[in-house]
């Protein structure tokens, strides 16, 4: 395989943007065609990609291209996908030229930014969501993960509400805090890299040969999760997201919280458990401790939420909790459930952001909880959607996201009982605050004022109806995605060198568990 | 023997020193221009003045800077071991020399200020007296900016390639003189420049005498001035002599002070605020890699034998020179201070570099060098183009909402900050990231922590500025940016290109660098 395909997906849509961004002032519609072709080309591409991809192969990495870059520190441009990447490459793929159509007319006058900014912004994004996932060289993947800030600051900053400003420098500051100690950290790991072979590298497979001592190890973990855990964001490192969320537009919330925080997670499972097995065996029970308070604190807190975006934002905080856990319970269950529960997430957030903003496009953009009711009387169809995206948050069985929580739940079992007791009763105020937003938003007496509200268009249908697709088709049958996940994971386990533990649970006790709900 | 004869009867053969004389031919050519520099000033007629300045400063760098080509791979020490000719002594060279020129065409702006270039029509005119109206009525201009550049230029090459205290000294005050004078000539608020001056001069004239006793002390202890035969002095003696701590540690406030390290520090912002900015911006960028090649050479070559005993007490240096000056940083309301104390973190992250010794850490630390200057000569020329009526608009109001008048300059503006920041892809980052990775590799992990939670409040005040220029709305008080005349686009255009290169593809330059070696002994 000579082509090059994840530097063509990374190139084509920043070509998109560039096009996009040269266009003369004016040609609004015009920047918008290009950057939803652009966006189907890189999705048509992806898709071709993934379907060359063998999940079997012996190779840790596929579709493998390396050109040294700056030899002097043994940095070179190397990419290459396993499964994990690929369902997150993909997921980016989807959900990018969803946005677009979703987005169509978020921007327009009164916004600060131009029209054809937005949709440039976007695909520059893209092309560094791709980037950040396919690297192979630890130095290039830091330089992906910190240039991603600029065009999402930009996003946010440009975009958003009446606080944007505000949310946009907290996101950049505290994303720029935890990228400064993973840069110290990486730094420590060349050193460490040159100290031990002779030669400095960032190359990943060398990484995870190396043999760092625990101590250094401990130390140089601390720094990559620590930008990580705000990246992802766990608690007590959260507090920017809620603000963005609530400010950024809909559809760059979207790719926030629905891809780019992927970024932290996958930064755990890739380069925290691979590069320093032994500092994640030592941390595991703090991390999971941190993500058991993360799913409670977030899913208790969306339940005191009047803003909906904030609600999302808590919830997803939640999510993470148990994607974060089912890493570091160190079971091949554990972690293919977590990297599903990436991609159902990123489909549900998708569905609630993009959901709620037509809602909120319909009632003068607010987005108080107490302004609906009985939204499902005049939109019977945004209702519709509405609840396939609630359903698919608290993880209904039969969609994709069950799947995921319910291998995460049977992951931290059959590793700490008591911890999957734990994590599981998070689920039932998940159930709580999803259902109790349904319910006054969309259910009772049709609230004064909203008599007119128009249900959903068919550029929306267009928008919202892939996703709940995916979210169900998955849901029974996710063979596509876990046939790629399992075999990526499984390597991870034993570059960790953990196996298992021999089922001492009986199986038939743990479905009544995830399906309680 | 009764008497001593005055005069030995038979006098000893007089060695005349050997000199290489091409080896230090750019710093030969460049002062011979400064000299001619002068009489042009004194004798070329009113109207051609200008242009035969020009010609010749351009001519004589760029011929200084072609012989620097030609000479590397030299590695001698000529003139009885006065100065070094080595890898790094070229590689500075060539750095100063394309610095100098870029900040020359600065100087030569004429377009963007209606009355004129930077600089007073006569510098020693008192400021609002009859015989300054007088003289700029009749259009008149001085032109002494031009030898003072050169004079300074001249300093400065020798400086980096000093091999003992004497030359040092010498170089240190030729390049320190003129910049004392350039300091006073802004042409707009002339008390502030000529105040600014006179802070530098007298600050300036301690650290040279406190160099000076320094250098005293040292040969008291050595009995040479010579690196290399302080170096073996070290080896040689096993007591520890307190001449040696003290006369190494006022060489180092002497030097210190030119690099503007904390708490040395105490000119700059008044300095980078007074002057003129093209010579802030020529300022900022080649003292920085002058003074650090200097204090490079005399550590690692004089007293590379003791650095043990140097390195805690910079160590410290260092992390108060990152912490204040980022600090402090955030508090500024004027773009040129706010750009002192910035330029005083920086100087801080480059002593990380010098502090570890290693041929790694001397690579970085030039590599962090050039990459800083060019960035920061950059920064001065957009300063120079963003005005109100009545001159540069350097208090930050002003640069409300600039992205919205000016996408492209404030573009590149932003492009120079996220560099001093550190931000991936610009040149700034890949300089952090050697001096850090050489710092670590030599143990010193704490320094780089130190200088990691720097660079996270340095890069709170880069970005409040970004945000500023693109997020905030144009106000009333929002200056507009002046079109520039070729001179300052070539030189904006030059800092763009090397932040950007120097960021992507690194290599070259580290490559030269590499290749240039350790110093020599």
């Amino acid at each position: 395989m000579n082509f090059p395909w994840l530097t063509t997906l990374m190139v084509v849509p920043l070509i998109g943007a560039v096009i996009v961004a040269l266009l003369p002032r004016g040609r609004d519609a015009l920047a918008k065609q290009i950057a939803l072709v652009f966006s189907f080309a890189v999705l048509a591409l992806t898709v071709v990609m993934a379907l060359q991809f063998s999940a079997d192969s012996a190779e840790r990495f596929q579709f493998v291209e390396s050109h040294p870059w700056i030899p002097a520190f043994g940095i070179s441009y190397a990419v290459g996908i396993d499964g994990i990447s690929l369902v997150l490459i993909a997921l980016a793929a989807v959900l990018v030229p969803i946005v677009i159509i979703a987005g169509w007319n978020d921007v327009d006058s009164g916004s600060r930014g131009t029209v054809k900014g937005y949709f440039a912004l976007i695909l520059v994004l893209e092309t560094l969501m791709i980037g950040v996932f396919a690297a192979t060289d630890v130095f290039l993947f830091y330089v992906f993960f910190e240039v991603m800030l600029v065009p999402t600051y930009f996003l946010i900053g440009r975009f958003g509400g009446p606080q944007r400003s505000y949310a946009a420098v907290k996101f950049l500051i505290y994303s720029l805090v935890g990228g400064l100690f993973m840069l110290a950290a990486l730094i420590g790991l060349y050193v460490a890299s040159a100290q031990l072979t002779g030669t400095g590298t960032f190359d990943f497979a060398a990484l995870v040969g190396l043999d760092i001592s625990p101590d250094l190890q401990k130390w140089l973990f601390l720094g990559f999760f620590l930008a990580f855990a705000v990246k992802a964001p766990l608690w007590p490192f959260h507090t920017w997201l809620p603000d963005a969320a609530a400010e950024a537009k809909p559809g760059t919330s979207v790719l926030l919280i629905g891809v780019l925080d992927k970024v932290g997670t996958f930064g755990m499972i890739r380069y925290c458990l691979e590069i320093f097995p032994a500092a994640s065996e030592f941390y595991a029970p703090i991390v999971i401790a941190l993500a058991l308070i993360g799913i409670f604190y977030g899913a208790l807190l969306a339940l005191r939420q009047h803003d909906m975006k904030r609600l999302f934002a808590y919830s997803s905080m939640s999510h993470f909790g148990f994607i974060t856990l089912g890493i570091f319970v160190f079971t091949s269950q554990g972690q293919s459930g977590s990297v599903v529960y990436m991609v159902a997430h990123g489909l549900s957030t998708a569905a609630l952001f993009l959901t709620a903003g037509f809602l909120m496009a319909r009632a003068h953009g607010s987005s108080l909880i107490s302004d609906y009711s009985g939204v499902n009387k005049t939109a019977p169809v945004l209702a519709g959607f509405f609840l396939v995206a609630a359903l698919s948050s608290l993880a209904l069985p039969g969609m994709v996201s069950f799947i995921g929580e319910f291998l995460v739940l049977l992951g931290a079992f059959e590793r700490y009982i008591w911890v999957g007791a734990v994590a599981t009763v998070g689920i039932v105020i998940t159930a709580a605050y999803v259902l109790r937003l349904y319910q006054k938003s969309m259910t009772g007496p049709l609230k004064p004022g909203l008599e007119g509200m128009r249900d959903l268009g068919g550029r929306e249908v267009l928008a919202l109806a892939p996703i709940a697709v995916l979210t169900i088709v998955l849901g029974f049958f996710p063979a596509p995605l876990t046939n790629v996940i399992n075999p990526a994971v499984d390597r991870v386990m034993t570059t960790v060198g953990a196996t298992d533990p021999a089922p001492t649970v009986p199986s038939a006790g743990l479905p009544a568990e995830g399906s309680d709900q | 023997m009764s008497r001593m004869p005055l005069i030995d009867p038979v006098l000893p053969a007089f060695t005349t020193p050997s000199i290489n004389y091409y080896a230090i031919a750019p710093i030969l050519i460049v002062f011979g221009a400064a000299v001619v520099s002068v009489l042009v000033e004194a004798f070329v007629p009113r109207r051609g003045r200008r242009v035969t300045q020009l010609v010749l400063v351009i001519a004589s760098i760029v011929a200084a800077f072609a012989v620097t080509l030609d000479l590397r791979g030299t590695r001698l020490v000529t003139g009885e071991g006065a100065i070094a000719v080595d890898g790094p002594t070229l590689v500075m060279w060539g750095a100063l020399l394309l610095i100098s020129l870029l900040a020359a065409f600065l100087m030569a702006e004429r377009t963007i200020d209606p009355l004129g270039d930077a600089f007073a029509a006569r510098a020693s005119s008192l400021p609002g007296s009859e015989d300054e109206r007088q003289f700029a009525a009749r259009g008149y201009l001085q032109t002494e900016v031009w030898p003072f550049l050169l004079f300074a230029l001249t300093g400065m090459l020798a400086f980096v390639a000093a091999n003992d205290l004497l030359m040092m000294f010498v170089a240190l005050e030729v390049m320190s003189l003129p910049l004392y004078l350039l300091a006073g000539m802004a042409r707009r608020r002339r008390l502030l420049s000529q105040e600014a001056a006179l802070k530098y001069f007298l600050l300036g004239a301690f650290s040279s005498a406190f160099f000076l006793y320094g250098a005293a002390l040292i040969y008291g202890y050595s009995g040479s001035i010579g690196f290399v035969a302080i170096s073996d002095t070290l080896t040689a003696k096993t007591a520890e002599g307190s001449l040696l701590a003290i006369g190494l540690a006022l060489l180092m406030v002497g030097l210190l002070f030119k690099v503007a390290a904390v708490p040395f520090h105490q000119w700059t912002p008044d300095v980078y605020q007074g002057a003129p900015s093209p010579v802030t911006g020529f300022m900022a960028a080649t003292v920085k890699i002058a003074a650090f090649g200097a204090i490079l050479r005399l550590l690692y070559v004089a007293f590379g034998g003791m650095r043990w005993d140097w390195q805690p007490m910079l160590w410290i240096i260092a992390a108060l020179t990152m912490l204040v000056g980022s600090i402090i940083a955030i508090t500024q309301s004027d773009m040129k201070r706010m750009l002192a104390y910035s330029s005083i973190a920086q100087a801080g992250f480059i002593l990380v570099g010098v502090i570890v010794a290693t041929p790694q850490g001397l690579g970085a630390s030039l590599f962090y060098l050039i990459a800083y200057g060019f960035t920061t000569i950059g920064m001065f020329a957009v300063i120079m183009m963003v005005r109100n009526a009545s001159g540069e608009a350097t208090s930050l109001a002003e640069w409300r909402g600039l992205g919205r008048k000016s996408p492209l300059v404030a573009g590149v503006f932003s492009l120079f900050l996220l560099s001093l920041a550190g931000i991936p892809l610009t040149s700034g980052f890949v300089g952090k990231f050697a001096v850090f990775a050489a710092a670590i590799d030599a143990g010193a992990v704490w320094l780089v922590i130190i200088g990691v939670v720097a660079s996270i409040i340095a890069a709170f005040f880069y970005v409040r500025v970004v945000v500023l220029m693109h997020f905030a709305d144009p106000t009333e008080e929002t200056a507009s940016v002046a079109i520039p005349s070729a001179f300052t686009t070539v030189t904006l255009t030059a800092a763009t290109v090397m932040t950007i290169a120097l960021g992507i593809f690194p290599q070259w330059l580290l490559d030269v660098i590499e290749q240039a070696g350790v110093f020599i002994r």
